[in-house]
């Protein structure tokens, strides 16, 4: 079957050196803030208690970190929190994006896909080279685009289609154009390796057969480009959740998302156990997506990715 | 009638969406080279912005350090993706297979905020229990390798996959020891990818701003980082000229990249021709 066989010292060393790599730096420190996550706070030195009290001799578990996130005190109504609101805002924003996305890097990436073979290596790279320059630099950007004075409320006044600058910057509206545009490509590239690779003879099937445009786009490139919506999707949602620099730039105090919370929760309120457990729920509320989606089109990690 | 429909449609959602994906850096292009600090009138041509720049020495600064951190991620990185992708390529079956497969594609699904974070906190941990890492340059290059590997290593791995692995069997048959085999003719066909994946994990790292948030010491600040600062103090055409300098070097950098792969890729294919009419004529005589 193989090849070539290396001796199993070899193979134990190939084997071990990212394994203990990633043993280190990824399944140590995860777990570390799992555990964090259940202890008590601390002082300014010591920013959270040790799990076991030797003096007394008992475990101290604190569930409060998590129950806090439901519930700021004793009394108060449920799911009222700052932290709620984060996480539900972070998702809306996450999900308003990825369809955004969606709606525009489909038709995108269709048009692409059916272009000449010989200039889709020339799209391709066009779509990629924003990609590659700076993030931090193309959101920022915005910035000065979207602004009171800026660039596009100056052509809107200019065209007569309002006397005054619109408030964008801040707003729901910059996040929205921030997010969409930087993972606009997340969406793209998956959709473009699914449909690149459909047989468009089934379209003039579809047509001969008396099929609507629309009728024919809808039954046969739809369905049969599901697996490259459903990964764009995921690409594009996952990322969005955790969201830190475009809000930072891009959004006013009102669109606080999760990301920025556990910031401030560990470096402002010097509150590790808090920011700890509130990542704790955030990979919690990615992994449930996650799941489902490699229920649905099984494990592809040895498939090969576009 | 519905295919012309169709072609003008589809020419004009491709110019629409290439021109939004474009405005940003065209805009950051035009304006670093405006004579004030206007954002929406150029009010004349001058090259002030890009003399602040070079006078700057927090960016100055920052573009080394982070031009250090990026070389160092992307070797590291380049490194590590090749031994993760030939492990998943190659070994079907070992102990804790699922486990290594899930630790090296989450960092690619995880936020960088809780890679950030829990990084921080095992650094933290191990200087409390060792006296070591000082959080600083070297905690930045651990942080951005693990996340450049995992990138890295989606790229290696379809390359690994769709290599032809009967040359390897050939150079086996003539007598090639295992190492010289994967020196002599795996690593040579898997070159690309590792470029690609040490082009892809110098991007990410020369790029984050959040990782480095997390794990940079006093003093240690890397260029994202110092623009991420002017940035969220309003706006600096300092930043429009630095953003100017960076879209030219990757503009050529990936077009050259592109050029260089479509070349070898045509070289591949004439001297396979060729090696096919020779064995014909060797037939046919």
């Amino acid at each position: 079957m193989a090849a070539f066989q290396l001796s199993l010292p070899g193979k134990r060393f190939v084997i071990g050196v990212p394994y203990l790599w990633l043993f280190v730096f990824f399944f140590l420190p995860f777990l570390i803030l799992l555990y964090i996550s259940f202890v008590d706070m601390g002082s300014d030195i010591h920013p959270f208690k040790p799990l076991w009290d030797g003096q007394a001799g008992v475990l101290r578990l604190k569930y409060e970190n998590y129950l806090s996130i439901f519930r700021v005190t004793e009394g108060a109504p449920w799911f009222r929190t700052l932290y709620i609101d984060a996480y539900v805002r972070s998702i809306g924003y996450a999900l308003a994006t990825a369809l955004l996305c969606l709606f525009i890097g489909y038709p995108f990436a269709y048009f692409i896909a059916r272009s000449a073979p010989s200039v889709r290596p020339a799209l391709l790279l066009m779509v990629m080279l924003p990609f590659w320059t700076s993030f931090l630099l193309r959101v920022y950007a915005w910035k000065g685009l979207l602004g009171d004075n800026g660039v596009i409320n100056r052509f809107f006044m200019t065209v007569g289609l309002t006397s005054e600058p619109v408030q964008m910057l801040y707003t729901n509206v910059s996040m929205l154009v921030g997010m969409t545009y930087v993972y606009l490509p997340f969406m793209v590239l998956p959709l473009y390796a699914n449909l690149v690779k459909m047989d468009f003879r089934l379209l003039e099937a579809a047509y001969d057969l008396g099929a609507t445009p629309f009728k024919a786009f809808w039954l046969v490139t739809v369905p049969l480009s599901k697996a490259g919506i459903i990964a764009g999707f995921m690409l594009v949602f996952i990322p969005c959740v955790g969201e830190f620099v475009i809000p930072s730039l891009l959004g006013g105090p009102s669109n606080l998302m999760i990301g920025r919370v556990v910031w401030d929760e560990m470096f402002t309120a010097n509150d590790w156990p808090k920011a700890t457990a509130l990542a704790v729920v955030m990979i919690a509320l990615i992994v449930v997506p996650l799941a489902l989606y490699y229920h649905y089109t099984g494990d592809r990690s040895e498939g090969g990715k576009p | 009638m519905r295919a012309l429909l169709e072609k003008h449609f589809g020419k004009f959602w491709l110019a629409l969406v290439f021109a939004f994906l474009y405005l940003p850096l065209l805009f950051m292009i035009v304006f670093s080279f405006n004579s004030t600090r206007q954002d929406a009138r150029f009010t004349g041509f001058s090259l002030r912005w890009y003399e602040a720049l070079l006078n700057d020495t927090k960016i100055i600064d920052g573009f080394w350090l982070s031009l250090k951190v990026a070389l160092t991620t992307g070797v590291l990185s380049a490194v590590l993706a090749t031994f993760a992708a030939f492990v998943l390529v190659r070994y079907r079956r070992f102990l804790g297979r699922t486990i290594f497969s899930g630790m090296v594609n989450a960092p690619l699904v995880m936020p960088e905020v809780i890679i950030g974070l829990s990084l921080l906190l095992l650094f933290v941990g191990a200087q409390n229990v060792f006296g070591w890492p000082q959080r600083g340059m070297f905690t930045i290059i651990l942080g951005h390798t693990l996340l450049g590997m995992a990138y890295g290593m989606v790229v290696i791995q379809s390359r690994l996959l769709e290599m032809d692995r009967r040359i390897e069997e050939a150079a086996m048959d003539l007598g090639a020891r295992p190492h010289q085999v994967f020196f002599l003719v795996t690593l040579p066909n898997i070159f690309q990818a590792i470029l690609a994946a040490f082009l892809l994990a110098f991007t990410l790292s020369f790029d984050d701003v959040v990782i480095s948030e997390f794990l940079s010491g006093p003093g240690v600040t890397t260029l994202p980082q110092v623009i991420f600062g002017y940035a969220r103090r309003g706006i600096n055409p300092t930043i429009y000229a630095a953003a100017t300098l960076l879209i030219a070097t990757v503009t050529v950098v990936i077009v050259s990249y592109a050029v260089w792969v479509a070349r070898s890729t045509r070289k591949r294919e004439r001297e396979m021709a060729a090696a096919a009419r020779q064995e014909l004529k060797a037939l046919g005589a």
